[in-house]
């Protein structure tokens, strides 16, 4: 999946995590802020990993604002932001 | 039978309270896809409760808390994606805002079902309820009903209702006596639960209470919440007392023991017992059994 545009999901409030989603030139770019990044900072780049491979992102900058969010979370934000980048309305619910 | 006293409204943009709110023990959690979500937020907060529901499904379902979500109208550009999105995630059931005729209902059914054989679930899983919001779904409401096997209940919309019928909500809530008769005698003639609408001012204990005994009385299941602090209010007020509980196993075990003996009729406490109140017996111990009131054998 492309991403044309800039785009952001989630919110700075308690348990939910703020994404921005930017085109990038070539692979991933990760900027990361979390309250938990000592103890989940590597599951939280592991969920990072997946959506993009699941959704087909190969290039991306990417910035985290993580408060607490359960991966699940982090997940959707990022589905919601990507989907919001490549200006797509074709969701996959699986 | 599933009680439905409690429906408590969850904004589904807010992954926080999506994460606890079976934990405040709800007969169910109604997920909003519709008012609360702002139009720019539908697709976060479509995807968001989506996944979550996926993943959370089991504990709600331990803690026997009943999964619903109000999605957007079909006339809106979101009611089909939540749709989409609701009825793969397997979320118990829809909830149809302003239904106004069965036709409302026969298109939600007509996709639920075409993306239940997509994605390979069970054809009549998914369940709805619809809320009736105007004059012509009140009107229209027995036939609404009766309309669909998938149908589990029936709610009044009270801000909408009193707004299509171009008044105001007041403290004694006389313009919502017609809506709330006809959708309780509409629910009852079906045989599906009719739920009551919200009531808005959450720091007025007084005059929830005073609701819910009211709307109680005239034969509904339950109320929608839109605060977790309502929940025990509500259940209180359904809870049996103890005179009642006391009379209704008494009762029970009368029939019990009629039938036992091939008796057609029997009589308790010199009353003559029949169908209705032994169903009314039996209700009432529901209640009591969902309050954790102990009876019988746990005395």
């Amino acid at each position: 999946m492309e991403l044309k545009v800039r785009a952001v999901a989630g919110t700075l409030e308690s348990s939910d995590i703020y994404v921005v989603m930017e085109p990038g030139a070539s692979g991933i770019e990760l900027e990361l802020k979390s309250t938990v990044a000592d103890q989940y900072g590597d599951d939280i780049r592991k969920v990072v990993d997946e959506t993009l491979n699941e959704m087909g992102v190969k290039a991306a900058k990417i910035t985290l604002d993580d408060k607490g969010a359960l991966d699940v979370v982090i997940k959707s934000r990022l589905q919601t932001a990507i989907m919001r980048a490549a200006q797509s309305k074709e969701f996959k619910w699986e | 039978m599933k009680l439905r006293r409690s429906m408590l409204f969850v904004p589904a943009n807010n992954p926080g309270i999506i994460r606890d709110s079976y934990l405040y023990k709800p007969d169910s959690v109604m997920f909003d896809l519709e008012d609360s979500i702002a139009i720019t937020e539908k697709d976060s907060a479509r995807c968001l409760l989506f996944n979550m529901i996926k993943k959370l499904k089991p504990l709600y379902k331990e803690a026997g808390v009943e999964t619903v979500v109000r999605i957007n109208s079909l006339d809106t550009e979101f009611g089909i994606q939540d749709l989409e999105a609701m009825v793969r995630a397997e979320i118990e059931v829809i909830r149809i805002p302003k239904t106004d005729t069965p036709e409302d209902v026969y298109e939600v059914e007509k996709h639920i079902e075409r993306i239940e054989r997509e994605a390979g679930i069970e054809i009549g899983k998914t369940k709805i309820i619809v809320a009736i919001e105007s004059p012509l779904g009140a009107l229209n409401a027995l036939s609404i009903a009766k309309c669909s096997p998938r149908l589990i209940g029936m709610a009044i919309g009270g801000e909408d209702y009193v707004t299509n019928l171009k008044t105001t909500r007041s403290t004694d809530g006389v313009e919502m006596m017609m809506g709330r008769a006809m959708i309780v005698m509409a629910a009852r003639s079906a045989g599906i639960a009719a739920v009551d609408s919200v009531y808005s001012d959450v720091n007025n204990d007084e005059g929830f209470i005073k609701e819910a005994q009211m709307i109680k009385q005239m034969g509904f299941d339950g109320k929608s919440l839109i605060h977790p602090r309502q929940i025990e209010l509500v259940h209180k007020v359904y809870t049996p007392d103890e005179k009642n509980i006391k009379k209704s196993l008494r009762i029970i075990k009368a029939t019990e023991e009629a039938m036992a003996e091939g008796k057609g009729v029997f009589t308790v406490d010199g009353k003559m017992i029949d169908k209705p109140i032994i169903e009314r017996a039996q209700h009432v111990l529901e209640l009591a059994k969902a309050a954790g009131i102990k009876m019988g054998g746990d005395e």
